[in-house]
């Protein structure tokens, strides 16, 4: 079909114009730009960036039982990674033990299984707590293997408060994206907000949350429905936190955040800055945040798992590099990169040895490091962010419109929306008018698949019987009142952290708390819709 | 359109269903979570005559199997039964020789699965 005008857009349908000029782009220095470290922290949250300190190295990792993942840890940080980043199974994440029977099959397969308070030592063996900042990808029961890694790091000696690290726990984005739920959205929001009261006074080094937008971008949404579906999620945890209680500036300066590093080089990076831009004047602004901390977003990013290809794999290192690069550029504080065999499987040591050298070459290679937001004044580029803000505030709207997040996920609004998104992405596909190389253009004969990481079934039979023993061997008495003192303070409106807390100690298992949980506040069923 | 076990990774289940019933066939989307007693009763309940099994977590080794084996068990082993998701080839392989039909990994457009479900599917 031969058509005289070819539309240029980015991956995510926005319109790109040949050239920017000057007389393209509307902005006010002081006001939309700012320096970095200063509002609106367009330009990045702090005044060195990387000249002060490199952004964190951080590989997802986890697969097997605590003693494979914890040599895969070593590994990693042998080889120069400076944060760990722990990837639960799909039992853990959905709150159920290693012998559950759902979990058959599953257990080990997406991440490491992690039932209980020894699972959690054994994880971090040989790793000093006090020394290392870890992120845990986990959802619906983040408190629970929050005091996991609390307790751990009691028995190495190390106070909560001297503790690093994340937990995901944005229960919001897994109605709309990552569907690892388990509670309604009420009682899961309370859970939230118990963490985030906990954290602001017993661990001011922690992130209670991690506010996520890399799902939500991998289940299909486009850059602005990323952005602003986050920021919305962010700004209903705020509404959570202030409704409790607390003053804005005492829980604000921990949150975070964590975006995706997809393809379309400026519209990531835009996207970033626009973030930055849109939390801090909101902060400021709506909710009347007064702390600098308040106002910065800081993120991590993951470069699009949803971008990898499964045909010619190793040109997958190629786009995680742009994307890493992207990032980078983008100014995130903490990076993971994929593996080029993860369309296949779970990454090999050599696949992510790899990528980590990426990140490497883009922080001691390319001298994109030597200065903060090194395309900040790009033509293209500022209007591009004024464009995403722009399509954000258009969400933003919507989304209040039909009532906060709550009430649009529960009418199937965002889950809409990226379907619709995903669907026409892989119309363009398969139209031919999206490019995928070696899959929809460049293809090649089928060649054999590079060495694949298998997980070993028998793992899953040797964690069975682990937490079985666990349980037969601990204090039955305190195990039992322990969990009832959980379910007493689920049913209340009292902060269930010590609780928790108490439980662990006890030994009760991940999936004994959540079997308790379930029985307080039920389970969660959506509607699908496609 | 079936999801099995704990996975929730349903972009792709999502937009096959969506290209299926563009293309004129009648499609039942189990949603999440199910397990594969759930997912032989829906197909046998809404006498579908081919499910796609939809499994990025790495459990399709127990989990499509089992599957296979429920509908030969309730006499509906003549259902089609297709899968996709994070598949090694080696595992495709295996599949195809316990009773999968084909099995559509990353990449796969959905005009060659709505093509091959229907020459293979009984009208």
């Amino acid at each position: 079909m031969a058509t005289t005008e070819k539309s240029f857009t980015t991956i995510s349908g926005v319109e790109v114009a040949p050239l920017y000029g000057a007389g393209d782009v509307e902005v006010e220095y002081e006001r939309d730009l700012g320096r970095p470290g200063g509002f609106p922290f367009t330009r990045g949250v702090y005044g060195s960036m990387y000249r002060g300190r490199l952004w964190t190295m951080r590989q997802f990792a986890g697969f097997g039982t605590a003693e494979e993942t914890n040599a895969r840890f070593r590994y990693l940080l042998g080889h120069g990674q400076t944060g760990l980043s722990v990837a639960f199974d799909m039992p853990t994440l959905m709150g159920l033990d290693s012998d559950h029977p759902r979990s058959l099959g599953e257990v080990g397969r997406e991440g490491v299984a992690v039932d209980s308070v020894e699972d959690m030592a054994l994880l971090f063996d040989g790793i000093p707590l006090g020394e290392v900042s870890t992120s845990m990808t986990i959802n619906s029961p983040a408190a629970i293997l929050l005091a996991f890694y609390v307790c751990v790091a009691e028995g190495q000696g190390v106070p909560r408060a001297r503790l690093r690290g994340t937990v995901q726990t944005d229960i919001l984005k897994e109605y709309i994206a990552q569907k690892e739920w388990i509670f309604p959205p009420g009682p899961s929001l309370r859970l939230v907000t118990d963490m985030v009261e906990w954290c602001a006074a017993e661990m001011p080094l922690w992130h209670p949350v991690s506010i996520s937008g890399y799902h939500i971008r991998e289940a299909g949404s486009t850059a602005a429905q990323e952005l602003a579906f986050t920021l919305a999620d962010g700004f209903t945890y705020v509404e959570w936190a202030l409704e409790r209680g607390l003053g804005v500036d005492e829980f604000a300066p921990r949150l975070s955040f964590f975006f995706n590093a997809h393809l379309d080089f400026f519209e990531e990076i835009a996207k970033y800055r626009a973030a930055r831009r849109i939390w801090a004047r909101e902060l400021r602004e709506r909710y009347g945040a007064r702390d600098e901390r308040s106002l910065r977003l800081r993120f991590h990013a993951q470069t699009a798992g949803v971008s990898l290809t499964a045909q010619q794999p190793e040109v997958n290192i190629v786009r995680t590099a742009l994307e890493a690069l992207a990032a980078v550029l983008g100014g995130c504080q903490s990076l993971h990169t994929n593996s080029y065999d993860e369309a296949l499987a779970l990454p090999t040591e050599e696949a992510v040895r790899l990528a980590l050298r990426t990140q490497q070459v883009i922080a001691h290679e390319t001298g994109v490091v030597n200065t903060a937001d090194p395309l900040g004044g790009s033509y293209f580029l500022e209007h591009l962010t004024n464009e995403l803000e722009r399509q954000a505030y258009g969400y933003l709207e919507r989304i209040e419109e039909l009532g906060g997040v709550v009430a649009a996920i529960e009418q199937n609004f965002f889950q809409r929306e990226i379907a619709e998104a995903a669907f026409r992405y892989q119309r363009e596909v398969e139209a031919g008018e999206r490019v995928v190389v070696g899959v929809n253009r460049y293809a090649v004969e089928e060649e054999a698949q590079p060495p694949l990481l298998r997980v070993d079934p028998e793992l899953e039979r040797r964690q069975v019987e682990r937490v079985r023993a666990l349980r037969a061997r601990r204090d039955a008495g305190a195990a039992e009142r322990a969990l009832a003192r959980l379910a007493a303070e689920a049913a209340s409106e009292r902060n269930l952290m010590p609780a928790i807390l108490d439980a662990a100690r006890a030994q009760v298992t991940m999936g004994e708390m959540c079997d308790a949980l379930r029985e307080v506040w039920g389970t969660w069923r959506e509607t699908p819709v496609f | 359109m079936a999801k099995v076990g704990l996975d929730g990774h349903d972009r792709g289940a999502k937009v096959i269903a969506r290209a299926l019933r563009d293309a004129g066939m009648e499609v039942i989307y189990t949603g999440l979570h199910q397990t594969p007693e759930q997912i032989v009763e829906t197909v046998i309940q809404e006498d579908a005559d081919a499910v796609g099994i939809s499994i990025l977590s790495g459990a399709h080794m127990t989990l499509v199997p089992r599957i296979v084996e429920l509908l030969r068990e309730r006499d509906a082993g003549d259902v089609l039964v297709v899968a996709g998701g994070t598949i090694p080839a080696g595992d495709v392989a295996e599949l195809k020789r316990l009773g999968v039909a084909e099995v559509f990994t990353p990449g796969a457009p959905t005009s060659e699965i709505v093509a091959f479900l229907r020459a293979r599917a009984a009208a």
